[in-house]
């Protein structure tokens, strides 16, 4: 990202691009990976309405992929992921150097 | 017109706060601004006060929030939100604004217990159209774990820090819940991100009320009660189990628990997993845990007592 010299900048630093954060990728921090096991899956969403970084790709009501570029790797999806007779869905695994 | 109340319906909005905030891995302060926002389809306005959410969701040149927000300084969220409502007012008076927009503030609890508690008493008292949303970690976890008057008793830290002269911070919390209640404003509620249904259903109710309106929703931060990252709804789950965290709601004066725990459990299994109590399991401490269990059963005991037809309330909850 390039930086704006004072002259370019808004009046009050007013940010105009509405949820420009994107641009930054968080997926560095991680030090554990989830892994998503689609087998196991029941699709209950938990883990899309318990993440905090917004992390769980859904598309039309189906849960997708991970988005690594942002995913902090805290773990509550593996947590709260009920998965099927006993298997979860999501694995914790950690990040290899 | 509102999204029905399912998770895979809710999937299909878009998120009106974006990832690359840069809070902690594992905070409950996002997971609770997007329920917030996933709550309701009207466009919103928003303001924090600073705290670890305003920080961390805009910094420098970016910012994870979608709809329009105000950084405002710490003790005036609530006057900047009820100024904004108020030329908001004027505008749609003079013809010049038509929408329906709702206006909401999320602060922590330094910024609402604290700090930023004239400005909120005075905006609830004036009566402005407003939602104010404290997400209480129960300290100041921003600037590095200091006690604020939401760290409940018994809680290490950095300046009531336990060891040999004091056994954590003996005071305890204060119920801003009940105080926002003695206001006499349309609607107090109390919720936790882990009941998602609980606290949307909540959002909801309190944007179709016109007026003030005041909800305090438990936020876990692992750094400050040094728990795992992963642990975050586990906590909110068992702070409404133990009835440390009762879910209830007082709509024109009138409180109605809105979850009952199936079995009340013993506040140790809350504490447990939380390193800020770990000094109150030593033997010398043990009064303490059963202070703060009496202190629980006490309140508890009260709720239910002023508290109308929790019968209706599950059956709403059918």
């Amino acid at each position: 990202m390039k930086i704006p010299g004072w002259k370019e900048l808004t009046p009050g630093a007013v940010i105009l691009q509405a949820g420009n954060a994107t641009e930054f990728k968080t997926g560095s921090w991680r030090s554990f990976k989830p892994k998503w096991k689609e087998e196991n899956c029941i699709q209950c969403l938990f883990c899309w309405i318990y993440c905090p970084d917004m992390s769980v790709k859904v598309k039309d009501g189906k849960r997708g992929e991970f988005d690594y570029d942002f995913c902090k790797g805290c773990g509550i999806c593996a947590l709260e992921c009920p998965g099927k007779k006993g298997n979860k869905a999501i694995v914790m695994e950690e990040e290899d150097k | 017109m509102t999204t029905p109340l399912r998770l895979k319906e809710l999937s299909k909005k878009e998120d009106r706060f974006t990832h690359g905030h840069r809070m902690c891995s594992g905070c409950g302060a996002p997971i609770i601004v997007k329920m917030v926002l996933l709550a309701s389809e009207y466009p919103v306005v928003a303001c924090s006060s600073t705290g670890c959410l305003e920080v961390s969701s805009c910094i420098s040149l970016l910012t994870a929030w979608k709809i329009p927000w105000i950084h405002s300084a710490f003790e005036n969220a609530a006057a900047t939100i009820a100024g904004t409502e108020t030329m908001y007012r004027a505008l749609k008076k003079q013809g010049k604004i038509d929408k329906e927009i709702k206006f909401i503030t999320f602060c922590g609890d330094g910024g609402t217990y604290d700090i930023g508690f004239q400005s909120l008493s005075g905006a609830m008292e004036r009566g402005h159209d407003m939602l104010y949303i404290c997400y209480d970690n129960g300290a100041y976890m921003n600037t590095g774990i200091q006690r604020s008057s939401a760290t409940p008793f018994g809680a290490d830290t950095t300046t009531n820090p336990a060891g040999s002269k004091i056994p954590g911070k003996l005071q305890k919390r204060k119920d801003l819940t009940k105080i926002m209640a003695a206001h006499n404003i349309p609607y107090v509620a109390q919720a936790s991100p882990a009941h998602w249904q609980d606290l949307i259903k909540k959002v909801r109710k309190a944007f179709e009320i016109k007026g003030p309106k005041f909800m305090n929703v438990i936020a876990p931060c692992n750094r400050g009660w040094r728990s795992r990252t992963d642990d975050a709804i586990a906590l909110c789950r068992l702070a409404v189990d133990t009835c440390y965290w009762p879910l209830y709601e007082v709509e024109n004066g009138v409180t109605k628990i809105t979850f009952k725990p199936k079995e009340k459990k013993p506040i140790v299994e809350f504490l447990k997993p939380q390193g800020r109590f770990k000094h109150l399991f030593k033997p010398e401490n043990e009064w303490m845990l059963k202070k703060i269990q009496e202190d629980i059963d006490h309140e508890w005991e009260l709720l239910q007592k002023c508290s109308v037809v929790e019968e209706k309330a599950k059956a709403e909850e059918k």
